[in-house]
């Protein structure tokens, strides 16, 4: 196993959550204020009803297969009966629809951004530095799909899968990652890319999906002084105290 | 037990509304002359009829702000319970645009001096604040103000065209009057309701209604669910902004900018007392027309003995409750009756009321030569006008005629009754009585509407609970507008939130006092006469 090896698939993993965990924290801790979607809709919200839509339920149904495939083993699934083959057959339908989706919806954003005055001039280089890594994550998960679909399908319930949980019980099996096709690993890396970029970039916005809304009482009542999350805020870390 | 609640409110007197929009200007200087949020007015003054700011804002079939009744007659947001605004989050579908506020502009003033020589003189063209690209001004917040743009805005107002047709010929002949307007801090807030992020809130101490900019996280779901369209989206910040009710100024016992700067002297604030816990059930009574009703009925007499001690187990301070006593708003909504809810059908519970204009039935009579002031033509006159009424009662009490008509006869009464008393006759206690009031309700109403003396317009509590430590704001003083801590590393948005009075200390100061301005177009509205806009004068020769 080459240097470059155990870089990318034992080292790199665990950077990208330190920075992923890490960066979150130090965001949370200095800048909610920039902790937003920065939205745009009040520009221009014609192609934006369209794209975002689009866009984000295609990569929630993305998640949800990357999580189906990475996290639950190909024992389990043959366990209830489900074949190999009728495994990939599902995973390249429900998986290359809504990978499409995302791409057109992202296609169609990224166009709107630039095409829209008032939305081009709103957009960060951080921005652009962030889309430019999203659309190649985007692009290398559907090559993976789509190559497979065309030539053998490599089942990468045994290569990466295996590597991927191995990560989270602090045993990464790179050996498994280095039989996988090219294809994956390059999806694998821009992935943990895109992962470190998420605090420093707008994606972070993702990490206030706002699920406790479905649980919480409507009207919202907080005391200017008093109780667990007084109205006053709390004194910042800093110079000043 | 009665769980009692204080709220600072608002009324604000119609009747002596001129229209001069100092109140929107002082507020815009006070809070919202950043970029970012050119086109929010948390005060706007609105020309009725006409079509409101944002336009035909009040057109809930198609905003779908505020509450309405389910089929089970239980109350939801009218956009939609909280999966369906959830599902909606990628791209709120009913979110007005900027060109349904205005979009947003300067003139680019540099034309004034490197035109071409020609036979016309050069004009500063209009430049977008949203594109910089050059635009033609064609709608702004006061477009339609004092009925400009005539019968063919003014009856699109959706409150001319729920009352019907046949009001639409003559309507524009008949009267007209402003409506100021601020956040309502309503008592069932839904732009709270809406807010996924849970960063709105109302405070419990003195019911405003506050963004919590550390939380807000953009969704804009609360300028769908707000009916009256009073919180805005910053879209520089990418944050909700509203009307903050001034609260740094109100926990110190002054009145709010548009309240201190009117120059009617209309504004009026106190302290209402409610029982927190009957608002669900009176923001869901069946009918429209029972909210009005409704929301008096939260409303608690702080002179009651039984009031006083459940306010006091509820914690609230003694001082509240002196100030409670006091309360003009208390008097003018309670013991008048004279002060109604604008819109109550949205059922949010608004806390800033109105004394409805006399002034239409006046002006008609005395336009049609009799004397506008004579007891029996103004009772008259409010039954017979019913166009001023109707669209008074669309306004205030969904529609219901009589509590309009019944506040409209108190004016009535004390006009006609301090008339008498100034021209030295006799007074008539029957002008009185015929609008249900005694001597001695005149007398109040008088020295409330008419002397209006500013320590009885706003009755302040001053001494909120003291929390040492916490009180004052903490803050880098390098992070005002253009000051080198204001563009965090991830865009205009990052990095901590300035503290409003730095701020807006250092973006006065530094307007003062500096030499340069960093602005390419200066704005003149907002241009102080301190330092020289690149391209407003000509450059000085060296001889």
């Amino acid at each position: 196993m080459s240097w470059t090896e155990i870089a990318f698939w034992v080292v790199a993993p665990y950077l990208t959550l330190v920075i992923l965990v890490g960066g979150l924290m130090w965001r949370h801790r200095y800048d909610k204020f920039g902790w937003t979607t920065r939205s745009s809709e009040l520009y221009e919200s014609r192609l934006l009803r369209i794209g975002s839509p689009l866009f984000h339920f295609g990569l929630l149904f993305v998640i949800l297969g990357h999580l189906f495939g990475l996290v639950i083993p190909e024992s389990w699934t043959g366990a209830i009966g489900m074949s190999e083959s009728l495994y990939h057959v599902i995973a390249l339908v429900v998986g290359g629809v809504a990978g499409v989706c995302t791409l057109a919806g992202i296609a169609l954003l990224i166009y709107r951004r630039r095409t829209r005055g008032p939305v081009f001039m709103a957009t960060t280089r951080n921005d652009k530095m962030m889309y430019v890594v999203l659309v190649a994550a985007i692009l290398a998960g559907l090559m993976t799909t789509l190559l497979s679909a065309a030539f053998q399908a490599h089942d990468y319930r045994q290569t990466v899968s295996p590597w991927f949980r191995g990560v989270f019980v602090l045993q990464p099996d790179a050996g498994a990652m280095i039989r996988a096709p090219w294809t994956f690993k390059l999806h694998t890396l821009v992935g943990m890319l895109l992962i470190a970029l998420f605090p420093f970039t707008r994606l972070v916005h993702a990490f206030a999906a706002p699920v406790g809304y479905l649980f919480r009482p409507y009207v919202v009542y907080r005391s200017r002084g008093a109780g667990d999350r007084p109205a006053v805020r709390a004194p910042r870390p800093g110079w000043d105290r | 037990m009665t769980r009692v609640m204080a709220q600072i409110a608002m009324v604000m007197n119609l009747d002596k509304c001129i229209g001069c929009h100092t109140c929107s200007v002082t507020c815009k200087q006070a809070w919202t002359n950043r970029s970012g949020v050119e086109y929010v007015w948390f005060n706007n003054v609105e020309t009725r009829p006409g079509l409101g700011y944002p336009r035909r804002y009040q057109d809930q079939e198609k905003w779908k702000g505020g509450w309405e009744l389910d089929r089970k007659g239980r109350l939801t947001l009218k956009s939609g319970g909280r999966l369906r605004r959830l599902l909606s989050i990628f791209a709120n579908p009913i979110m007005p645009s900027i060109q349904d506020y205005y979009e947003p502009w300067t003139y680019d003033y540099e034309n004034l001096t490197s035109a071409p020589l020609s036979a016309d003189t050069p004009v500063a063209p209009p430049r977008s604040l949203i594109s910089n690209e050059p635009m033609a001004v064609r709608w702004s917040a006061n477009w339609d103000d004092d009925l400009g743009g005539g019968p063919a805005l003014a009856s699109r107002d959706p409150v001319v065209e729920r009352i019907g047709d046949r009001v639409r010929l003559d309507f524009e002949n008949a009267f007209m009057f402003y409506l100021p307007r601020i956040c309502e801090h309503c008592i069932n807030p839904a732009c709270v309701a809406a807010c996924p992020s849970g960063a709105m809130y109302k405070r419990s101490e003195d019911g405003i209604v506050l963004v919590d900019q550390d939380r807000c996280r953009g969704w804009r779901m609360c300028v769908t669910g707000c009916p009256y369209k009073k919180v805005y989206f910053n879209h520089k910040t990418g944050k909700a902004e509203k009307c903050t009710f001034c609260y740094p100024r109100v926990e110190v016992g002054l009145p709010t900018v548009c309240s201190e700067t009117c120059v009617g002297r209309l504004r009026y604030l106190g302290v209402i007392l409610y029982d927190a816990d009957r608002v669900t059930e009176a923001a869901s009574v069946p009918d429209d027309r029972d909210l009005y009703e409704a929301q008096l009925s939260l409303f608690l007499d702080p002179r009651d003995p039984e009031v006083a001690e459940a306010a006091a187990r509820s914690g609230i301070p003694d001082d509240w409750m002196a100030a409670a006593r006091r309360s003009p708003v208390h008097d003018l909504i309670m013991k008048y009756r004279i002060a109604l809810p604008l819109h109550p059908e949205y059922r949010t519970m608004p806390m800033v009321w109105y004394v409805p204009p006399l002034s239409p039935v006046v002006d008609a009579l005395a336009g049609s030569g009799h004397d506008g002031e004579d007891a029996g033509n103004l009772f008259g006159a409010i039954e017979t006008l019913r166009i001023p009424v109707e669209y008074l009662a669309e306004l205030f009490t969904a529609g219901d005629p009589a509590p309009v008509t019944a506040s409209l006869r108190r004016l009535a009464a004390m006009r006609a009754h301090m008339r008498r008393i100034n021209l030295g006759e006799e007074p008539d206690p029957s002008i009185g009585a015929r609008a249900g009031l005694t001597g001695d309700d005149i007398d109040g109403m008088y020295r409330l509407l008419a002397l209006a003396r500013y320590d009885e317009r706003y009755v302040i509590p001053t001494a909120y609970a003291a929390q040492p430590g916490s009180v004052e704001e903490i803050g880098c003083s390098l992070d005002y507008d253009g000051g080198p801590g204001m563009t965090g590393p991830f865009g205009e948005a990052s990095g901590q939130p300035v503290p409003v009075a730095i701020e807006t200390f250092h973006s006065l100061k530094q307007r003062q006092t500096s030499e340069d301005v960093t602005h390419e177009r200066v704005n003149l509205l907002n241009w102080d006469g301190k330092g020289v806009p690149k391209g407003m004068f000509p450059e000085k020769e060296d001889r």
